[in-house]
């Protein structure tokens, strides 16, 4: 980010104060890229040139966002075919002298403008397993975990949701398998419910056979994409595929439990 | 219900809970049991309300970092920030809960910092005796929100997302009370009839109506407006909380809230002279509590128990009334602001730079990104942002009901708790103390009471309304929010006058015609153009009643500062000022006593002062 801030920042101080912005407008049957050209100032963000283009021009753009901090996952778009948030990129980072495209998600369908249906992803959340901790660990109802046992954890709960994991992921985006695949973000959740150490339930089995886990294969897109800096395939993807694979295709285990019934 | 609305969508709940942030989540899930059934109404995705903004930690007197702390001293810290207006029922109940609520969220999935022997960890913050915070680093309102989300996904509720509240329905017939809402989908631009036997209003704050603000476009006063409209009461509406850390440089960041727990692990506040100014104005009431020197402030950011705090950490209104100070007197940083420096630290610490990364990571993240400004190495340029209202719905203390029989409030939309000013981290064990009570009292009153009768006139009459921005050519509403949001901001805002409220009183009945003409272009379909017109009756309701009530308030408590009338006024400590509207239409204000408060509790106060 720091090496194309300083990249970028000469050319577009040193051009006029307005650009250019290519933005989507339409819905899931007909639409095109319409160009707005707005004033820009120091510091800008994608989000606030969309902020001035519905405040002058088209009042009727859509468009999701909230915190305007990249807080909330809420202004997910693709700024010049890059999934990214619109409040956190800012203009200095981009070649201003062409116009800057802004489109909407491609992995969800199309509801109008910037807005895409992303039911899909709240649907998904329920069929994962729901946390399930163990008995508290002292007799006010309370439990003990040091903070070294939780910090992976906490890394995959910094997610914001903002399903541009799930945008740049292949087996959504090119293959559509959104029916047999839960894709990064609920990869992550479940991680960050494994590996929580108060958690009880098992989730390796629906991993295998509900959720996919299968289909991914570790392009890292996921990561390289997640604003939140999650290293979601080598801390949640691969993790959960190492232990799906010692639970259900490790020869050695499956020995031992032949004599040896799991527990459940 | 009547033939004609058969137009509408039409659902039905025993409890609707408008609002799906921290306290919206809480009362529907509290709600949700068998034979309940709870619609939770969101105007954005789920678990994208504004919540997630909240970043140092929810306040419970836990006790696990200092076993002093107990809950009579959280009730009378926040006594205390408040500057004694508060409602002490709620301040009881809430500092006698929170513990309970936050343990609960742990047994739900939420993961907190640790202490060294594994409990909860705790941060300093202001106001608060001891460190009293349970947080996640700076994302603790992240915490809760995906806690409660992932949680309540299980618990039967039904979710309505990108769905805005246009008015609340009564029955005429049997005491006034809600029997309903009429929204529409933000998607299609549909009209939808919502019939429920309660309803909780969790719609949050109203920062807005001003121009500088950390919140986000959803805070436009909607349960407030909603609730005022419906014929309930407003209370303390003068009473708004400028954060006094909001980023004010660049431009298109400026309001964004810089969290108070960089003061809290040891930042301190700079003038251009290097000067750390919060030491030069200690309020008499805070004088005991309160460092004399920058290194007794440091050794107590550092959890040295003999030690006391840093100015710094003083409560927010006065931390924002001396930065206003000297940005006034030409001591301001360069953009305007003054300076909050944690890179200081690395004087102390060995590995400060992981540390603050560690202990701070989206306030790192954020400067980095947006401003450039690495906060391990350089100072942060600070200014006040508009933040939370104190003022709300008046409700009940124990069953968070309003003065209308069914409606309930709860969280930032409802009053009491906070007084004249809040202290940071009551706000989100505000919204799980007493979004928990109302879902439950809700609940109740859902299964002591059948269903009302929902007018069919009054729903086409609203119906008729909300589309009437779509047959006018008047103005873009855009402009009509950015001229309130100015006004506000310069007529109404930390330092206030007589005068000048009069003058935006004024223009608040300008801008109310205005509104009534403005017009919209595009059609229904997610058009935010339409959603802004319709926004603005709200907030244009609340900007006059914290207008009318910081007029009345002849005095200067908490968070309201008038210039003309810059002391506190003992008289001013026995009333609250009410809102309400009268028969004819027009807003009305009054002094609402306050109760006397119980001997045990007085005792409290008196012997921890």
């Amino acid at each position: 980010m720091a090496i194309a801030t300083t990249a970028t920042s000469a050319t577009t101080a040193a051009t006029a104060a307005t650009a250019t912005f290519s933005i989507w407008r339409g819905d899931a049957q007909t639409g095109q890229l319409v160009d707005y050209t707005t004033a820009v100032g120091e510091g800008m963000v994608v989000l606030d040139a969309v902020h001035n283009i519905q405040a002058e021009e088209a009042p009727d753009l859509a468009c999701r966002w909230n915190c305007k901090a990249g807080k909330c996952g809420s202004c997910s778009a693709e700024i010049n075919g890059v999934p990214r948030l619109l409040c956190m990129t800012r203009l200095d980072t981009l070649p201003l002298d062409k116009p800057v495209t802004i489109e909407p998600l491609k992995a969800f369908p199309l509801l109008k403008d910037l807005i895409t249906n992303v039911n899909w992803n709240y649907e998904v959340k329920k069929r994962i397993k729901k946390f399930n901790p163990r008995p508290p660990d002292a007799t006010d109802g309370t439990w003990r975990m040091q903070q070294k046992d939780v910090d992976r954890v906490q890394e995959f709960r910094k997610c914001i949701e903002c399903f541009l994991c799930q945008d740049v992921c292949h087996v959504l985006r090119e293959h559509h398998l959104h029916d047999e695949f839960i894709g990064p973000r609920y990869l992550v959740y479940a991680a960050s419910l494994e590996m929580n150490p108060l958690d009880t339930e098992d989730r390796l089995k629906d991993l295998k056979d509900n959720h996919g886990i299968g289909f991914c294969n570790i392009t890292k897109c996921c990561t390289t994409v997640c604003p939140e800096d999650i290293k979601i395939t080598d801390n949640a993807i691969i993790p959960l595929k190492e232990r799906v694979v010692d639970e259900f295709y490790d020869p050695l285990t499956k020995l031992v439990r032949l004599f040896r019934p799991r527990k459940k | 219900m009547a033939e004609n609305q058969s137009q509408y969508q039409t659902f039905e709940h025993d409890v609707l809970v408008i609002g799906a942030g921290g306290a919206g989540l809480r009362a529907a899930i509290e709600a949700s049991s068998p034979g309940v059934s709870v619609g939770l109404i969101c105007k954005s995705l789920l678990g994208k309300a504004h919540t997630v903004m909240a970043e140092g930690g929810v306040a419970a007197a836990r006790g696990n970092v200092d076993e002093r702390d107990n809950w009579q001293v959280h009730f009378s810290d926040t006594m205390r920030g408040g500057q004694y207006v508060n409602n002490w029922r709620m301040a009881e109940l809430h500092a006698r809960e929170a513990p309970a609520r936050v343990c609960e969220l742990e047994a739900w999935g939420a993961v907190f910092d640790r202490t060294a022997d594994g409990r909860i960890l705790q941060r300093n913050f202001g106001g608060h005796k001891y460190p009293r915070l349970a947080h996640v680093g700076d994302r603790t309102g992240l915490e809760l929100i995906r806690t409660l989300q992932d949680h309540g996904i299980h618990q039967g509720i039904e979710v309505y997302m990108e769905v805005t509240v246009v008015t609340l329905l009564r029955d005429v017939g049997s005491g006034g009370r809600v029997v309903g809402a009429l929204a529409y989908d933000r998607e299609r631009g549909r009209f939808r009839v919502y019939q429920a036997k309660a309803i909780v209003l969790a719609t949050g704050g109203v920062g807005r109506a001003y121009k500088i603000t950390s919140n986000s476009w959803e805070g436009t006063g909607d349960g407030h407006g909603l609730a005022y409209h419906a014929g309930a009461e407003l209370i303390d509406m003068e009473f708004i909380q400028f954060h006094p850390t909001g980023m004010v440089y660049p431009p298109s960041v400026r309001g964004i809230l810089v969290t108070e727990g960089v003061r809290g692990e040891g930042g301190v506040l700079k003038n251009n002279e290097g000067r750390r100014f919060m030491f030069d104005d200690i309020p008499a009431n805070y004088k005991d509590q309160t460092a004399d020197t920058p290194e007794e402030g440091w050794r107590y950011t550092q959890g040295d128990r003999e030690a006391r705090r840093p100015p710094e950490l003083l409560t927010r209104d006065h931390v924002a009334r001396c930065i206003v100070r000297e940005i006034k007197a030409g001591r301001g940083s360069e953009h305007g602001g003054v300076y909050l420096d944690i890179a200081w630290i690395k004087e102390k610490l060995p590995n400060a730079t992981d540390h603050i990364k560690r202990k701070l990571p989206s306030m790192y993240h954020q400067f980095k990104q947006l401003a450039g400004v690495d906060i391990t190495q350089q100072a942060m340029e600070v200014g006040p942002t508009t933040h939370y209202i104190m003022g709300g719905i008046r409700v009940d203390a124990d069953t968070q009901e309003s003065t209308v029989p069914g409606l309930f409030a709860a969280g930032e939309c409802a009053a009491g708790i906070n007084g004249a000013n809040r202290l940071g981290g009551n706000s989100l064990s505000d919204l799980l103390v007493f979004g928990q009570r109302a879902g439950h009292y809700a609940a109740k009153f859902a299964q002591a009471n059948s269903a009302g009768k929902i007018n069919g006139d009054e729903v086409d009459e609203a119906a008729r309304q909300a589309l009437e921005p779509f047959e006018r050519t008047g103005e873009n509403p855009y402009q009509i929010q950015h001229d309130l949001q100015n006004m506000m901001q310069d007529l109404v805002g930390i330092v206030r006058r007589e005068d000048e409220m009069q003058q935006a009183l004024e223009g608040l009945e300008k801008l109310c015609q205005r509104a009534g003409q403005c017009g919209v272009t595009g059609h229904r379909e997610f058009n935010p153009g339409w959603h802004t017109a319709l926004d603005l009756k709200n907030l244009l309701t609340i900007s006059e009643a914290i207008t009318r009530s910081a007029l009345e308030r002849k005095e200067s408590r908490g968070a309201q500062f008038r210039d003309d009338y810059p002391a506190k006024d003992a008289e001013y400590s026995k009333f609250n000022f009410v809102n309400w509207k009268d028969r004819e239409g027009n807003m009305q204000t009054r002094r609402e006593p306050l109760a006397p408060m119980p001997n045990e509790l007085k005792k409290i106060i008196e012997e921890l002062d």
